[in-house]
């Protein structure tokens, strides 16, 4: 089967730091790979290079076959890229729809076009739609975002990327910040995603999170991926064991040539 | 068990009914209080010239709407500013910069020989383009060079101020044709009230002396205006997607950025648009006072940054509607009005309407936190 992503030996340095060195990755349809390390890894700095907020100098990224080359996150997530961070990028004062269409409001036209006023029955009925295809359910999607808490802001922000065709999500420590049952119902979605076929690179500090829900694991130490393991295969205190640096993949093969 | 789960849901039903009451209230004090100071005014105004003066008179409203229409002009753009999470403070010297500028461009026209009526169009239509231009400056240099916007309006007073002041000299700009007079102060209605009245559609009646008395003018034309900008400025905050993208950079800049919201682009047009309603209130003044006036709008932007606050619009962006700053803007024209027919002395105006400033946003923070303890109990 074809990698629906694929990168190849990249490299980003910032002055003197290389904080990606010749990375490489591959995910395949309907794959959730976790992407770990300690803080300064490089986890974040790569998964930028992916959806285009950085620009690597060198290696390649293949999204679905093509050699892609963003200029601009706008340009990653029109080729079908989500990437959903950590803050969320939501905006508190609108709504559960308002947000999900923010920038791609629904509008009805009069007059030829002339006259375009917002859609609302039109973005809320669409709304309802894709939240109860992930089995989620709020007590009203005309509040503002501020007023649910922190697990259904998440659950908005993974519906808005399932409902614009997201073919690839990246989510930067989806599970920071929540309670115990929110985090619980995180993954819960992050499952559902994968059931629907949508591939997904997850980053995060919380290995148990990362165990429930991911295929491979890909560890990153000072900005090399030190190893990758399938989840069924390894376990917590070996993941760890390479986080720190005591393990080291490439360096018994450097040992071994 | 079944008691308790039961006496439970009582108790949240309870939070959940004060929780809107509370919501309630702090949504419609504005209007109560208007009500209020609209009562208090009649009642008081009465009694205190023992009966011969009445506050609740046609003319009276007239008056006041009239006294908002460049104050309530000011604060739509502003509110759609505000609501971005910006402000504008050369709102008051680009209102009179446009004053300045359509009454030297209707007299040079004039004096040039062209017809009264398409002279007058095309200097409104320059002083409000006039207006325009340091509103779009101001857009450009905040979005591509994110200085404050504080800082870049601020700048832009004074050079507006400075340029209205070198065009006019300093003086009132004369000479105009007598339609630029009646467009400002000519009307929509007429009523003569009594015996022998009655109303005239857009057509001044020809009646002198004791007749003339009981002339009233119904909606004058710049308060048509202000309506008709008003009209556009709801349908647009609240119908369209330009409305909704406002409120978006004003809750999350960066999450409007993110989403593909043209940002720049659309805080450019803001203080453009913002200039634009500044450019209205600018030649309606030339038109009211038969001249232009550079020094028109100065004493007008506080109070109309105060309509817009008490109005509840956030200063913190995100927050705000158009009916809000309407609402403020009544506010205050009623009061100075009132507190003048009471005779009281002009300068307690000030104090007044500072009073309600802070009061309004006492109100908007004590709902907050009422709101917020109710759910953090239930």
């Amino acid at each position: 089967m074809e990698p629906m992503l694929s990168v190849r030996n990249l490299v980003k340095r910032f002055g003197g730091l290389v904080a990606v060195n010749r990375v490489s990755l591959d995910v395949y349809p309907g794959e959730v790979v976790g992407l770990v390390g300690d803080n300064a890894a490089g986890k974040s700095t790569l998964i930028k290079c992916v959806s285009g907020v950085y620009h690597a100098e060198e290696g390649e990224i293949y999204f679905e076959g093509r050699r892609v080359s963003f200029a601009a996150p706008i340009e990653a997530r029109r080729a079908g890229i989500e990437t959903i961070y950590q803050d969320l990028a939501l905006a508190g004062n609108l709504d559960v729809p308002a947000n999900i269409f923010l920038g791609r409001e629904v509008k009805k036209r009069y007059l030829g076009g002339l006259i375009r006023t917002l859609d609302e029955d039109h973005m809320l009925r669409e709304s309802q739609t894709v939240l109860n295809s992930l089995e989620i359910r709020f007590p009203s999607l005309t509040v503002p975002i501020d007023k649910l808490s922190g697990g259904q802001r998440q659950a908005v922000a993974i519906a808005r990327a399932l409902y614009w065709k997201a073919k690839f999500i990246i989510m930067d420590e989806p599970t920071n910040n929540l309670g115990v049952v929110e985090q619980r119902k995180v993954l819960e979605l992050i499952r559902r995603l994968r059931e629907q076929g949508v591939p997904i690179i997850l980053i995060s500090h919380t290995l148990p999170d990362v165990f429930a829900v991911t295929d491979r694991i890909v560890v990153m130490h000072r900005g090399r991926k030190v190893t990758e393991k399938r989840t069924a295969e390894t376990n917590s205190q070996e993941i760890v064991q390479y986080m720190v640096g005591a393990l080291d993949d490439t360096r018994a093969q450097l040992q071994e040539a | 068990m079944a008691a308790e789960s039961s006496s439970l849901a009582i108790a949240s039903a309870r939070t959940a009914r004060q929780k809107q009451l509370v919501l309630i209230v702090s949504r419609v004090w504005a209007w109560v209080f208007l009500a209020l100071l609209i009562a208090f005014f009649t009642a008081s105004v009465f009694s205190t010239s023992g009966g011969s003066v009445n506050f609740l008179t046609l003319r009276n409203s007239q008056n006041i709407l009239m006294a908002i229409t460049p104050v309530l002009l000011m604060g739509l753009g502003q509110t759609f500013v505000i609501i971005a999470a910006g402000i504008d403070l050369s709102v008051g010297w680009v209102m009179g910069l446009a004053s300045v500028i359509s009454a030297l461009v209707i007299a040079d026209l004039v004096a040039q020989g062209m017809a009264e009526t398409p002279a007058i169009v095309l200097g409104f239509v320059i002083g409000v383009i006039a207006a325009a231009i340091p509103g779009f400056i101001n857009g450009v240099i905040i979005a591509k060079l994110r200085i404050p916007s504080f800082i870049v309006t601020l700048g832009m007073s004074f050079i507006a101020r400075g340029i209205s002041l070198l065009l006019s000299g300093g003086n009132v700009v004369i000479g105009q044709p007598p339609g630029v007079r009646a467009f400002g102060n000519e009307s929509l209605l007429y009523l003569i009230s009594g015996e022998g009245g009655g109303l005239y559609f857009l057509q001044r009646p020809n009646v002198t002396g004791e007749a003339l008395q009981r002339l009233d003018r119904i909606l004058p034309w710049p308060v048509v205006v202000t309506a008709i900008v008003v009209a556009i400025a709801l349908f647009v905050l609240h119908k369209t997607q330009f409305g909704r993208h406002t409120y978006a950079i004003g809750g999350n800049r960066e999450a409007a950025l993110r989403a593909g919201v043209p940002v720049d682009r659309h805080i450019i047009m803001l203080y453009t648009l913002s200039g634009i309603t500044c450019g209205i209130a600018g030649i309606l003044h030339t038109a009211r006072f038969n001249g232009g006036s550079s020094i028109a709008g100065d004493p007008l932007m506080l109070p109309s940054i105060a309509a817009v606050i008490i109005g509840g619009v956030s200063m913190f962006g995100g927050h705000g509607s158009v009916a809000g700053t309407v609402i403020g803007a009544l506010i205050i024209a009623v009061l100075t009005t009132g507190l003048v027919m009471l005779n009281v002395q002009p300068f307690w105006q000030f104090i007044v309407v500072g009073i309600v400033v802070i009061l309004a946003v006492l109100i908007d923070q004590a709902r907050d936190l009422i709101i917020g303890r109710m759910e953090s109990q239930g």
